[in-house]
């Protein structure tokens, strides 16, 4: 049984429905599975619920499913730079659960982790403690946050072996291992799948057990603000 | 009065040599042009990295390598790289010895609110509530002041709040005040700034 399949529309295949909650990595538009986000897209399933710390861009991104009305609800930290997003929750069509950064990361580590639940410190006196339950340790007061467990997780990693074993490049692991351990299922999209052998187990970020497909593929890989510095003239 | 630059020149000397700091999106992110010889601080950013370098030379920008404000920017030799499960465990976990944030109010009682103006368009508390949880020491970079001239230095916030108590030190165009117990107390006058003009400007209280 391979892991390996030949299209992000293949890797999908009979784990897309209605209604389904999905967990995705990236931060902006670093390290987001763009061919999955695209092959759910042309896959047309809707009411789906996402996990993903933001929201794309209009166009790009999970932005792609928001442009369709494939997306009920989100659950998300910073959704600033879609304004179909924005459009969107501002007339009633699509559902918002904001969540503190950290408490979203903490939420997938944990349902991936089998831990139902946590306290935390991060918001509590906030809108965010609302209807939570609060309790005392040690003289501070923490609130009690879920585990999340998706039915899919959807990430994008820089190399995998064919074990599914991933290695994420430079800032793009983000969200990715979090996300990637709460799926039932994961599916993983890569830019290359290396022969068995040839990652070091030590450097391996995470481990093939959570990866259920993978799919390698070519990616945009666009950049949200490019920012640089003028070479000082010798 | 200070301008942006010289708020964030300002904050900069609040930097300790060895400690791991984060720093905010806007004046925060300037505070970096001001670290003083001889002070070694680490950055962090709530994406996933330690060790943040500079922005990236024309041609060299890395689609892979971001800040928390989505910029591009560069590694350092001492970077490290890991998810962002591990990096908000480091900001919970009190590893994080100080966050320079910018806020739109803060209270007497150290109170913060910066992400959110209720019908105004909505953004997201991002990593913001997470940080002044956690990180050892929060300081505060503003206009003492809004466009209209009313006080942000405030007896209680109105807009909702980012984190309760969580500010220890706030630094604006007037001065330098430390949230302390019964109120604000004046550190610093701002260049060519009275007392007077310090208090006229704050609605919040000011003890000693």
């Amino acid at each position: 049984m391979t892991k390996v399949y030949p299209t992000a529309a293949a890797a999908l295949d009979g784990l897309l429905r209605d209604n389904l909650m999905i967990a995705a990595g990236g931060f902006g538009l670093c390290g987001i599975p763009e061919l999955l986000i695209a092959a759910i897209r042309d896959s047309g399933v809707k009411g789906l619920t996402v996990a993903s710390n933001n929201a794309g861009v209009d166009g790009f991104g999970l932005g792609q499913l928001l442009e369709t009305r494939q997306v009920r609800k989100m659950i998300s930290s910073y959704v600033g730079e879609n304004a179909e997003f924005m459009r969107q929750y501002l007339s009633g069509e699509l559902e918002l659960e904001f969540n503190p950064q950290g408490t979203l990361a903490e939420r997938m580590r944990a349902g991936g982790a089998g831990i139902p639940g946590f306290y935390t410190k991060t918001g509590v006196g906030t809108v965010i403690a609302e209807g939570k339950e609060h309790h005392d340790f040690d003289g501070h007061t923490y609130i009690l946050e879920r585990g999340i467990v998706a039915d899919l997780a959807i990430v994008k990693a820089w190399k995998a072996d064919p074990s599914g074993n991933l290695v994420f490049r430079k800032t793009a692991r983000n969200f990715n291992v979090p996300a990637a351990t709460c799926g039932r299922v994961c599916v993983a999209e890569v830019e290359e799948i290396v022969p068995l052998g040839s990652l070091d187990p030590d450097m391996i970020h995470l481990p093939g057990i959570y990866v259920h497909r993978l799919v390698q593929g070519t990616h945009e890989k666009r950049i949200e603000q490019r920012t640089v510095r003028k070479r000082e003239s010798v | 009065m200070w301008d942006r630059n010289q708020i964030a020149a300002r904050a900069a000397k609040e930097l300790q040599d060895g400690t791991y700091v984060n720093l905010g999106i806007g004046i925060p992110t300037l505070v970096s042009n001001y670290i003083p010889p001889g002070v070694n601080v680490t950055l962090q950013s709530e994406n996933g990295m330690l060790g943040m370098g500079p922005f990236p030379f024309e041609g060299e920008e890395d689609p892979d390598l971001i800040n928390a404000g989505k910029q591009t920017i560069t590694e350092l030799p001492q970077t490290a790289y890991f998810d962002s499960a591990q990096s908000f465990a480091m900001i919970r976990g009190g590893k994080i010895a100080m966050a320079i944030l910018g806020a739109m109010e803060v209270s007497e009682a150290g109170d913060l609110a910066n992400w959110m103006i209720p019908g105004k368009l909505v953004k997201g508390m991002g990593g913001a509530m997470d940080l002044v949880a956690g990180v050892g020491r929060v300081v505060v970079v503003m206009d003492h002041t809004s466009k209209h001239g009313e006080s942000k230095v405030l007896k209680a916030c109105t807009l909702p709040l980012t984190g309760k108590a969580v500010v220890n030190r706030i630094i604006t165009n007037l001065g330098v005040l430390d949230v302390v117990p019964g109120g604000l107390k004046i550190v610093e006058l701002a260049d060519g700034v009275s007392e007077a003009e310090l208090r006229a400007a704050t609605e919040g209280t000011i003890v000693g």
